[in-house]
């Protein structure tokens, strides 16, 4: 789980994620959203299911892959979120 | 035991070379199996895994023939391999097809199909016309573009990475001494073969195999052979793993066992060391897209070239030596499909000393009659 | 400078293409741009700053007094650059940048090809991989993830969080989050002990470097309130859905472990450099920093012509060298395209120069100092080298054993390492220095993967739309 410490009044950004509402922060990447509702795992390896999440925050480990706006396998840490985002994670499903 | 000195040298660590190295052993055969290092080029790292016969000598029936046979024994020759490493190649034989995306395609095909053939009256395998419901009916995801196009039920596919791994773990299992990093620089002949090695090191060997792909044409006049090969560029693309949609191979589509999407490919007369280019990637990727428009939001991963071995009609070329007796060439540009009539019927040819007759339509002179001609 | 937003924006052609928005590019960016340039900077993040300055244009005062001067040491620059003519368009992705000097660009799912004159890779480094068993969990991530979280928005992790690793990024990462409030439970420190290393030859440069006094203030201010384990020589990660857990050993004593949420990583960065590898540029094994970087002259220009490396790309110098060695870049671009002649260059580089030697002293002594152990470049048999494709370093060893002295690009070609989205950038360095370990060679000796363009995934679409000629077609339909 992670926290926000020092926001320096940004503008909020409200986002939905697997559905629920989570208000963010102007610059906020989608991964540290993620990281801030304790979804610390977004999905299973395609090779043995194991679960994995976002790891080095600057898109080159391509292990923080999630659905956008109904586009699949985007790197969340390299997408800014923006009002009205639909984010959804694949961790949950079988 | 001289560690140098073996009954057959083969020069070649490639899907035919490795084949047919694993035959020789697996005979009793001492063999060493002289390898380029790891950047060398290798059509049996980027090849389209596909295990064809449609289409194939349309213009030569000996090798739709040997084609033919190839496929027939395949089953067998997956088996043996598997048997002998552990390691499943994922041969699967669906039938294939080739899709076209206008009628000059689908005239095409039908031209070049030996349609409506009795099996058994010709070496042609059967294949079907389809028009463009009946292609809906087998494949459903396929796009509208689509006008028709050929199946065979005899083709298939295999997980190319996985054979070639299984093919070398396979002649290392029956004791092949298999030696990366020697390059063969010249090759002397008293009787028996001296090979000389970059490094400065020599392989004594009684006989001599040369499947050297594109290297051939270098190595083959050293012991009295021709192997006019050249290359021909090929590219493929390759996506990120998706869930099993695709469950036949398209000739230049098809989705492997690990689940990754392969996109083919190119003819173009240009080595592999050739400019990047992203025309053809285009095409190729907008061809597929049309075939399947599923595809469109899928990744690409990887981007590969490769060069085909081509020998000047495109059709193998297997020879024996009369000048220097014990020494063979073996080439061809379809490695996958006729490894198992190279595991099955080349093997026992090339032990017995000589090519026999059923060769012949194979051997390189059939050049020189044409540049005659 | 003219910010973009679309890749409709871009030119067909500039004088001058920079791919990278941090320290190294946007200093080549201003330098070029300053005579006369048409100049694009192409940045894959939403804003300028790399990861040094990740976030700092819109960094509120609060954060900025968390991170501290080697983070707002960044604005100067970050001013300069936006008062330049040159181009700059965000969230562009940089696919291919070719020896015929065409750069394949995508945004937003869609993508362009644009030709450029010369072009100035910037794209700085990455950390290296730490594979240890369950590193894949849920839970873990680099330091230098967390500090880009502290750096962009302001987030800190909560709970009970680990620092494992090597490296002068940990201990400044340790003492930024110290001054946030939040402090990790403990750092494992794997940094090789070596008394040889305080005899170095190296240490007369590090004493009297610009890094001396802030290093000994930083470690300092770590030491005195957090915990820091030393002489660790193995770590691992454990948890079911996430990490929940670290283990760890020290030399001569029994194994301990640690109750986290979080465990951070860190070992050292290294050049990224796929985009000059994919082109064919000429690469050589740096053994001090035990990596791959391109080879480059004192123009920052690669074997091939018109495409240059500034910064970190090239080998790991740290970001105040990343700006002068970005500096140089385009002073030479601008003597090239011939809008100063070399006398102009030189004497304008002259400066900068003695400001990199400044820089360059002291790198020896940290590189040598926090070289990762040998036994963390390797993956142990259980530990997966290749996270993409779930290659453990079991599969790895076993098939070395088998097949023998084969090369990182056969070893791919048969396990499957490096075949997955990543394209290698976590496994490639780990394969390597395991085949140079199992043949008993430097890593010079074994060669790395052969890279090609599209060095990021890119779509099926993507591709369909870039340009097409007939001869293309003829060669794909062939009919």
């Amino acid at each position: 789980m992670f926290v926000r410490i020092a926001d320096g009044e940004s503008e909020r950004v409200v986002v939905l994620i697997d559905g629920t509402p989570f208000e963010g922060c102007q610059g906020d990447s989608i991964a540290t959203v993620l990281l801030l509702t304790g979804k610390i795992g977004c999905r299973r390896s395609f090779v043995s299911g194991e679960p994995r999440g976002p790891y080095c925050m600057m898109g080159v480990c391509f292990e923080c892959l999630v659905k956008v706006d109904g586009i699949d396998g985007l790197q969340a840490c390299m997408i800014p979120i923006r009002s009205g985002m639909r984010i959804e994670t694949s961790i949950d499903q079988p | 035991m001289n560690l140098n000195s073996c009954d057959f040298a083969v020069i070649g660590g490639g899907l035919v070379g490795a084949t047919i190295a694993r035959g020789l052993a697996s005979g009793g055969s001492r063999v060493i199996v002289l390898d380029e290092g790891d950047l060398a080029l290798r059509a049996s790292r980027g090849n389209f895994a596909l295990v064809w016969v449609q289409g194939k000598g349309s213009d030569m029936p000996r090798y739709a023939e040997w084609t033919c046979q190839s496929v027939s024994l395949w089953r067998e020759f997956c088996t043996e391999i598997e048997a002998e490493t552990g390691l499943d190649v994922g041969y699967r034989q669906p039938g294939g097809f080739h899709l076209a995306l206008s009628e000059r395609e689908l005239e095409y095909l039908r031209a070049t199909r030996h349609v409506g053939q009795q099996s058994g009256t010709t070496p042609y395998p059967p294949c079907e016309i389809m028009s463009a419901s009946e292609i809906r009916s087998r494949l459903p995801h396929v796009g509208a573009e689509v006008v028709g196009g050929s199946y065979c039920p005899l083709d298939g596919h295999v997980n190319a990475l996985r054979l070639f791994r299984a093919i070398h773990r396979a002649m290392i299992v029956h004791g092949v001494d298999y030696r990366p990093n020697s390059r063969v620089t010249e090759i002397e002949f008293d009787g028996a073969f001296r090979l000389r090695l970059e490094d400065a090191g020599t392989i004594k060997a009684d006989r001599l195999l040369l499947a050297a792909g594109l290297d051939n044409a270098r190595l083959a006049p050293m012991v009295g052979l021709a192997a006019p090969v050249r290359s021909q560029r090929g590219q493929i693309l390759v996506t990120e793993k998706t869930l099993p949609f695709l469950h036949f191979p398209i000739a230049t589509v098809q989705q492997t066992d690990e689940g990754t999407v392969l996109i083919g490919d190119s003819q173009e007369e240009v080595g592999p060391e050739g400019p990047v280019t992203t025309g053809i990637a285009s095409v190729m990727a907008s061809r597929a897209m049309r075939m399947f428009p599923s595809l469109a939001e899928l990744k690409i991963v990887r981007w590969w070239d490769c060069a085909r071995v081509l020998s000047p009609d495109g059709y193998p070329i297997y020879d024996h030596s009369e000048s220097h007796p014990g020494a063979f060439l073996a080439t061809c540009h379809s490695g996958v499909t006729l490894a198992a009539a190279h595991a099955k019927l080349l093997v026992p040819a090339v032990l017995n000393g000589k090519l026999p007759e059923q060769f012949a339509a194979f051997s390189s002179r059939r050049f020189d009659v044409r540049a005659h001609c | 400078m003219k910010q973009l937003s679309d890749l409709d924006d871009l030119k067909h052609v500039y004088d001058v293409a920079v791919v990278g928005g941090g320290p190294s590019g946007m200093a080549a960016a201003a330098a070029a741009a300053a005579h006369d340039l048409e100049v694009i900077v192409l940045d894959e993040n939403p804003d300028v700053g790399g990861q040094i300055y990740r976030g700092l244009r819109t960094s509120p005062l609060d954060r900025r007094r968390i991170l501290g001067s080697t983070y707002t040491g960044g604005d100067d620059l970050i001013r300069e650059f936006a008062q330049t003519r040159s181009d700059y368009l965000p969230g562009a992705v940089v696919w291919m940048a070719s020896r015929s000097l065409e750069l394949g660009v995508s945004k937003s799912r869609r993508s362009r090809i644009i030709k450029s004159r010369r072009i100035i890779l910037a794209t700085g480094a990455f950390e290296r991989a730490f594979p240890i068993p369950g590193w894949t969990l849920p839970g873990v991530l680099t330091v230098g993830a967390a500090q880009g979280l502290l750096k962009s928005s302001g987030v800190a992790p909560l709970g009970r969080f680990v620092l494992a690793g090597t490296g002068p990024l940990l201990w400044l990462f340790a003492s930024q989050i110290l001054s946030s409030g939040h402090a990790p439970v403990a750092i494992l420190d794997t940094t090789r002990r070596s008394r040889q290393l305080w005899a170095s030859t190296a240490l007369p440069g590090f004493l009297t470097s610009e890094y001396f006094p802030a290093a000994i203030k930083l470690i300092r201010h770590v030491s005195a309130n957090i915990p820091v384990i030393r002489g660790v020589t193995m770590l691992a990660a454990e948890g079911r859905s996430s990490v929940s857990r670290v283990s760890y050993r020290r030399a001569g004593r029994p194994p301990q472990s640690i109750d986290v949420d979080h465990l951070l990583l860190h070992q050292g960065v290294v050049p990224n450099a796929q985009l000059p590898i994919a082109a064919g540029c000429a690469i050589r094994w740096n053994d001090r920093q035990a990596c791959w970087q391109p080879v480059i002259d004192q123009w920052g220009e690669t074997s091939i012509e018109s495409i240059a490396i500034a910064g970190d790309g090239a080998g790991i110098l740290g970001a105040e060298s990343a700006s002068r060695s970005g500096r140089l870049c385009g002073l030479n671009a601008a003597c090239k395209l011939g809008r100063i002649d070399t006398s102009g260059r030189d004497s304008a580089a002259a400066p900068i120069r003695r400001e990199l030697a400044r820089f360059a002293r002291g790198r020896r002594f940290v590189d040598t100092a926090f070289l990762p152990d040998r036994a963390f470049r390797v993956a142990s048999a259980d530990t997966l080298a290749c996270r993409c494709e779930e290659i453990r370093g079991r599969q790895i060893t076993e098939l070395l054993d088998a097949h023998g002295a084969i090369g990182p690009n056969q070893l791919k070609s048969f396990l499957r390492c490096g075949m997955g989205s990543c394209q290698g950038r976590q496994c490639a360095l780990t394969v390597t220095e395991m085949i140079a370990a199992h043949r008993g060679v430097s890593p010079a000796a074994v060669g790395s993967y052969r890279l090609r363009f599209p060095i990021k995934p890119i779509t099926v679409a993507e591709v369909a739309s870039l340009p097409q000629e007939p001869c293309d077609r003829r060669a794909v339909e062939r009919i």
